[in-house]
């Protein structure tokens, strides 16, 4: 695991994906701040809010490579004829997207203690916020990799994957239209907008922490599933 | 140190790839898996691999299981596939470090990629960066992950695909040379590359086996009949006469005249049998002048021709030419 980890980490941090998302990432959040430091407020929480967005279209540029180009070029022999296992490739795989996402996140801690020079922001709702971001970083990047291991174009991978994460965040919406409680109930259970929103507002709910854990195992199983399913094709 | 049983391959919504395949390698072996494109060759070594699973048979590697094992069984194989799985984004340096800790192998490990780098000859490319490498030093790269932890078997799919003439004379002794490791399997459609690397040759057809012998005995063991084509100098009715007369000839045809009453003579003779003295003794007792001499015996191209063309593929013909080498 430790070896594909190294690799996926060293291929983004040398490679235009990764310059990419973590300038992405910084540009937006630094306008972010700069509307927080204009309106004079202590809390980071507008930066938290908008990030939702930015995150669900920046995930799927970091995960859209992982496994379809290596299905592409072939080096998936390499991996998949090494005596290692599946889950050791693929937590490889997911564990460097996510170390991508803490780099990216961490700016938030300095936005904080610039905050800290002017006032008393509240660190525990900052620490909330990313906590939150990186739970909901973790279950896209699950589905990420889900996906980039069932095609072998990035480019699908990548639409994919927004498709998918846009569809768990517009649950919430779409639990309002549907008229019978229960399923209305549980379409947003499953909704990542609302899990995330608790967060942002300072509130770290254990259902919510084991939901989005929960979500990554599923689909980094389901990628593990996948790869081995394409062996018996 | 490979036993290969029952084997068979079937991709979803097509016709079997490979089909009840079953043969044995034993150690130190350097064994060549020839067959046309499309044959099954890659099929069966992706399934040696554990990179494809077989619909059913099984595969063992050094005693292990490759699908109850693993990982155990994949630990003693190196492999090289059709398309050398390089990462062209890192040097050769950072790459064979790569493999040595994906392999978890434990031995010293820049003496071990030195000793290796040295054996396929890239100490020069080593720390350039594999996209700006020629194909034959992708193709050597290739070859030294392949040989990263030292491993007992090697598979190499068509090593010397796409390669120049020099490159090709260079990975072959390359691939000899480890032979006297390694147990080596090779697998190529170019059959002088085969003939030249390998002592042992199983030839795959529509995903079947249809021979399995050393290459000396292939060709005597296809011939039905033994040939010589001769040239005599003499009467074409008494030199056709006296052949005809030898008891292992069974056919004697002219096919040729050569100089006035010099004619090329093809002689069939007896299964396997090499009656060369025999007609020279004829041709002495006779007064005739032997002025050429020739066996006539199928080549190995000519045993590959008839074995992959369709009308040879059959059950019987498979079991006929691989004599004690199904496992």
């Amino acid at each position: 695991m430790f070896a594909v980890f190294k690799r996926e980490l060293s291929s983004y941090l040398n490679s235009m994906i990764g310059a990419t998302f973590l300038f992405v990432y910084f540009l937006f959040s630094g306008i972010y701040f700069f509307y927080v430091l204009s309106y004079g407020t202590a809390s980071l929480a507008p930066i938290f809010n908008n990030m939702f967005i930015v995150l669900i279209l920046l995930i799927p540029i970091l995960t859209m490579r992982l496994l379809s180009e290596e299905r592409r070029t072939k080096t998936d022999q390499v991996l998949l004829t090494a005596p290692v296992g599946l889950w050791a490739i693929v937590l490889g795989k997911f564990l460097s997207a996510f170390i991508m996402l803490c780099i990216a996140t961490s700016i938030n801690v300095i936005f904080g203690l610039v905050l800290n020079l002017f006032g008393s922001p509240d660190w525990m709702s900052i620490l909330s916020n990313i906590i939150g971001q990186l739970l909901l970083g973790a279950a896209l990047i699950a589905i990420g990799l889900f996906i980039s291991s069932l095609t072998e174009s990035q480019v699908i991978a990548a639409i994919s994957t927004f498709g998918v994460s846009l569809f768990f965040v517009l649950l919430d919406s779409a639990a309002s239209l549907v008229e019978y409680k229960w399923v209305s109930d549980a379409v947003k259970w499953i909704s990542f907008n609302d899990r995330y929103n608790e967060f942002t507002e300072g509130v770290v709910n254990i259902s919510s922490i084991v939901f989005f854990i929960s979500a990554a195992v599923i689909f980094i199983f389901l990628t593990t599933r996948s790869l081995d399913k394409r062996r018996w094709n | 140190m490979i036993e290969v049983k029952n084997l068979t391959k079937r991709y979803s919504g097509g016709r079997p790839a490979v089909k009840d395949i079953s043969f044995k390698i034993d150690k130190g072996e350097i064994v060549g898996f020839l067959g046309p494109n499309g044959a099954g060759k890659s099929t069966t070594m992706n399934i040696l691999t554990d990179y494809l699973s077989a619909t059913s048979g099984s595969v063992r590697i050094g005693g292990f299981d490759v699908l109850q094992q693993p990982n155990k069984a994949k630990a003693k194989i190196g492999f090289l596939p059709e398309q050398p799985p390089l990462y062209i984004d890192m040097t050769v340096e950072e790459y064979l470090n790569f493999v040595f800790e994906l392999k978890k192998v434990r031995l010293d490990r820049a003496r071990h990629i030195e000793e290796v780098c040295r054996l396929v000859k890239i100490e020069e490319v080593y720390r350039r960066v594999i996209r700006n490498l020629s194909k034959g030093y992708r193709q050597r790269v290739g070859i030294a992950q392949a040989l990263i932890g030292n491993p007992e078997v090697l598979i190499l799919d068509e090593p010397t695909v796409g390669l120049d003439p020099k490159q090709i004379v260079e990975i072959r002794s390359l691939i000899k040379r480890l032979g006297k490791d390694h147990t080596v399997i090779l697998s190529s459609h170019i059959l002088s590359e085969i003939q030249a690397v390998c002592e042992r040759i199983i030839i795959i057809s529509n995903g079947s086996i249809v021979a399995d012998d050393q290459t000396e005995n292939l060709s005597k063991g296809f011939s039905e009949n033994s040939h010589l084509t001769v040239q005599i100098e003499g009467d074409k009715e008494e030199c056709l006469k006296a052949l005809r007369g030898i008891d292992s000839v069974s056919e004697v045809t002219v096919t040729g005249q050569k100089d006035e009453n010099i004619f090329e003579y093809y002689i069939e003779t007896k299964k396997n049998a090499d009656r060369r003295r025999e007609v020279f003794g004829c041709a002495v007792k006779n007064r005739f002048v032997i002025l050429a001499m020739q066996d006539s015996s199928m080549t190995l191209e000519e045993i590959f021709m008839k074995l992959t063309s369709t009308a040879a593929v059959s059950t019987d013909k498979t079991q006929k030419t691989k004599p004690g080498k199904e496992g």
